[in-house]
């Protein structure tokens, strides 16, 4: 059995800033788990630009941006191992991986950090009928195939769901050749960001057909073609709209989803809207000196505020291994009207940093709205949006002065308002 | 492998002559053949797959069946009974997951208590044993996660569940290891009776064998039926599945039925042995024996009449949906034995449900048979049992570290979700009929069938395969020649 202070599963963004935040924190005896052959994390294969934006104001590929976070980790000497798989954590944070070279290695760790980021819905979780060909493949699985391995996963596409990766991929294949004929997005809304709709399907005359979704998948053994028909305000398909639409590849965008295998058998508690961790104002998830930041906590639209939230874990997992942390009560924080979840659930002003950022998304799109926070019934914000749509995260700013004003707070409500 | 020299198996005008051939490499072909291996004969097995358990055995319910269903004194009474009995042993020398569980047939009102009695009548007169009647409240303390509208149960102790995937390719590699040739991507296009032989027209040219085996699932009357006057017709019966996470495999213990109706068993719930939990199947007649494609209403009434049985189908957990083929013949029973109008043809036709059950005991019964007109001598080298690839997701923390020590590709993570190894891909594409597509190692290993279907682990699973089989990545396809999965870049051919 090996000793850490600090053990971080998952050498993506998060996993990364996480772990220089460790360090710039003041503690060293930290280390990065991966399972892949190098760090970095999805990042590798995004080799569009856009990426650090806030971070760093210019505009970087994901390679690019990945890489001057492995450069820091190698400049400080941070270790990591590569190729290991984590197959188990558990409560007391022994955490078991394996790889070639160290066969079974067990850690014990002070704290850990989760960062294994997440992954994508599959066809099966959508039940869509029809034949299981070749042909169908999840975007970020075809996006591998094109920007690392240097394969097309076909001519002739169809894309349903319109996530950020299926965007992206909708131009990438296209400026590859092939042909796609259109992004099926069976909600009213796009899931992905207004830049992507924009720069990656109207550029290229792309049709994105909202209320639209693929009922049928033909062909015996390579896909043949779709049926896609528009939906109703239940998102059931519309009898006599069916259209057949003939391609040999059906891409897959349509969400993603928390992996939280490992965070299960430490028996963290997972939240139902988010399908990641619950955690504090800390990051610190239901056991403690297990924190959690990134995909795995929720699904982010930009990487810059995963790499802010990892840093916050890292700064208070250095804290809680110091013992730094003081017991007091938790303000609940209410998602309501609008907001599905909010990244904190709850804050303990006597752990709170000057400002706590809580992250959230909109169950729906609304226009003209405010989002509003209320310290038990009192209304202390009331922000005007032109627009909030659930592909892209908010974010409120709760200052910790409001506790001290109010010692007596019990819970903070988030929520969208009318007027 | 050295083959006694019957006279007769000798090469006659170009044309292999076989003592037997067998048409079909699902799970009865592949049964048939383990059995007749044992013996000194020149067997081989043909099916127009890429792969075994192509077919109908590779999407069905994995259910061992008690017998309570089949009527009395029918074939397939006879065959689900020995075959529930043989298969502890049979999956202990195949090495292979199988596991007791149980089984319970619900009936939700008390005017169905004498439909369920007279099932246990049926079962008790086929020598189910252990069949007993349960009230709500005992049912309910057996599986919490039942609905509250259960009247009365039937209790089979001897139900089980079994890898239907692993069942078929492993009799199949115990019959190959002893010499059974098998000829996948062979389609027969025509069989041909002569005075003491037949002739097997293929796409792969023309084979002579003295014993013909037709083991051909939905196609078995066509094969019949250009041999014997007494006509099969067999009608494809689709039976519609959704798969769930392992998260929700433990909802129940036992495999859940209804009462039956006229169609088959009606909808089951079931934990697989490997942990995920199985919803289905519908049964709906088709006319096409190769469309296995799911429906939007399948799947729908699928789900609808699960939520009968159990409290809370965990819709959010679905990881895949998949449809089946039973092979029904029109008279209701399994077609097993020689031919009255064409000696030396033998039969395993109509084997549906519980053919899976059956097909350890359909080997044993046609094997003997065969083995016996044939005045067959059993072979002394004769290895009956295999070694499973190893799951290594199962292995405690020490075996996984020795096994590691061993070998250091069993530290290297292929498959995230189900955690398998380098080790045993290489495995499952080098061991006797061994994989060569992604199908294949999805079955033999488990790669690809978890929560993520494959979207991590297929890049690197045809990577595997690409370099384990000297084939161009863009050559590795899903199940056979027509299901490649990539193309080059429009650029290459510039």
């Amino acid at each position: 059995m090996i000793n850490r202070d600090i053990v971080i599963i998952g050498g993506g963004p998060a996993g990364l800033a996480a772990a220089i935040s460790c360090y710039e924190n003041g503690n060293k005896d930290i280390i990065i788990l991966e399972r892949d052959n190098s760090l970095g994390g999805i990042l590798n294969q995004c080799i569009h630009n856009g990426f650090g934006l806030h971070t760093f104001k210019e505009e970087l590929t994901g390679p690019e941006y990945a890489a001057r976070y492995i450069s820091q980790v190698h400049a400080l000497g941070i270790d990591y191992r590569l190729n290991t798989m984590v197959i188990d954590i558990n409560k007391d944070k022994v955490i078991s991986s394996i790889n070639e070279t160290d066969g079974l290695m067990q850690i014990q760790a002070k704290a850990v950090i989760l960062t294994m980021g997440c992954r994508e819905r599959s066809r099966g979780a959508l039940n869509i009928p029809g034949y299981r060909p070749a042909g169908i493949f999840s975007a970020g699985t075809a996006q591998r195939y094109v920007n690392i391995e240097g394969y097309m996963p076909g001519r002739q596409i169809v894309i349903l769901g319109s996530g950020d990766i299926g965007l992206i991929m909708a131009r990438r294949l296209t400026l590859e050749g092939a042909l796609v004929k259109m992004v099926c997005e069976i909600m009213p809304y796009s899931g992905g960001l207004k830049r992507n709709i924009v720069q990656c399907l109207d550029d290229y005359n792309i049709p994105l057909r909202l209320n639209h979704t693929v009922t049928k998948i033909y062909g015996k053994e390579r896909v043949t073609g779709v049926m896609v028909s528009e939906v109703d305000e239940n998102r059931q398909p519309i009898l006599g709209t069916e259209e057949y639409v003939e391609c040999d590849t059906l891409l897959l965008s349509v969400g993603l989803i928390p992996e939280n295998e490992l965070s299960r058998k430490a028996l963290v508690k997972i939240n139902a809207k988010t399908q990641g961790p619950e955690v504090d104002e800390c990051l610190s998830t239901s056991i403690p000196g297990i924190f959690a930041a990134g995909n795995v906590l929720h699904v982010h639209d930009l990487v810059d505020y995963v790499s802010m939230e990892a840093a916050l874990a890292g700064k208070n997992a250095v804290k809680y291994v110091n013992g730094l942390f003081k017991p007091g009560f938790s303000i609940i924080i209410e998602a309501k009207n609008g907001v599905r979840y909010t990244v904190p659930g709850t804050i303990n002003p006597n752990n709170a940093e000057d400002i706590t950022v809580v992250r959230f998304r909109t169950g729906d799109v609304y226009r003209d709205a405010y989002l509003s926070v209320y310290l038990d019934d009192e209304r202390v914000t009331h922000l005007k949006k032109r627009i909030l749509t659930p592909g892209e995260m908010e974010q409120i700013i709760i200052p910790k002065k409001w506790f001290a004003e109010r010692p007596n707070l019990q819970k903070i409500t988030i929520m969208v308002e009318k007027e | 492998m050295v083959y006694n020299n019957n006279e007769i198996s000798v090469y006659k005008g170009g044309m292999v002559m076989y003592d037997i051939v067998i048409i079909g490499a699902g799970v009865v072909g592949s049964s048939i053949a383990r059995v007749l291996s044992k013996y000194d004969l020149k067997i081989a097995v043909m099916d127009k797959e890429a792969d075994i358990c192509e077919q109908t055995s590779k999407a069905n319910s994995g259910i061992v069946h008690s017998g309570y269903d089949a009527h009395v004194g029918s074939m397939k009474a006879k065959m689900n009974l020995r075959g529930s009995k043989m298969m502890e042993s049979l999956c202990k020398d195949l090495d292979i997951p199988y596991r007791r569980n149980g089984s319970l047939v619900l009936a939700f009102s008390k005017t169905d208590l004498p439909k369920l009695e007279a099932l246990k009548d049926q079962g008790d007169a086929n020598g189910v044993e252990g069949l007993q009647i349960l009230s709500t409240e005992e049912v309910l303390l057996m599986e919490p996660n039942l609905s509250n509208e259960v009247t009365n149960a039937l209790y089979a102790p001897t139900g089980g569940i079994v890898d239907p995937f692993k069942l078929t390719i492993a009799q199949a590699e115990v019959a190959c290891q002893n010499g059974v040739e098998f000829k996948l991507k062979t389609k027969v296009i025509d069989v041909e009776k002569h005075d003491d032989y037949f002739i097997i027209f293929t796409d792969k040219g023309e084979f002579k064998t003295r014993i013909l085996v037709n083991a051909a699932g939905v196609y078995a009357d066509d094969v019949n039926n250009q041999l014997s006057a007494y006509k099969l017709k067999i009608t494809p019966r689709k039976g519609e599945y959704c798969l769930f996470d392992k998260q929700v495999g433990n909802i129940v213990d036992k495999t859940i039925f209804q009462l039956p109706t006229a169609l088959g068993k009606g909808v089951l719930v079931t934990p697989t042995p490997d942990g995920n939990l199985l919803v289905g199947p519908t049964a709906n007649d088709i006319i096409d024996k190769d469309d296995i494609s799911t429906t939007a209403e399948g799947l729908k009434s699928v789900i609808d009449r699960a939520r009968k049985s159990v409290k809370q189908i965990p819709m959010g957990f679905v990881i895949t949906a998949f449809a089946g083929l039973r092979a029904t013949e029109q008279n209701g029973d399994f077609v097993i034995g020689e031919a009255i109008d064409v000696p030396n043809f033998f039969n395993a036709a109509g084997i549906e449900s519980p053919g899976l059950t059956s097909a350890p005991a359909i080997g044993e019964y046609l094997g003997a048979m065969i083995a016996n007109r044939l005045n067959a001598i059993e072979k002394s080298d004769y290895i009956k049992t295999r070694t499973d690839t190893v799951r290594f997701e199962s292995l405690s923390l020490a075996d996984k570290a020795n096994l590691i020590k061993e070998n250091p590709e069993y530290g290297k993570i292929i498959c995230r979700c189900e955690l398998v190894t380098l080790a045993q891909i290489k495995d499952a594409i080098h061991r006797p009929l061994g994989a060569k597509t992604i199908d294949g190692i999805k079955r033999r290993t488990r790669a690809g069938a978890g929560r993520c279907q494959g979207g991590f682990c297929s890049p690197r699973v045809i990577e595997i395969l690409a370099k384990e089989l000297h084939l161009d990545p863009r050559e590795v396809a899903k199940s056979d020649s027509n299901s490649v999965m990539l193309i080059e870049f429009d650029k290459d051919s510039l």
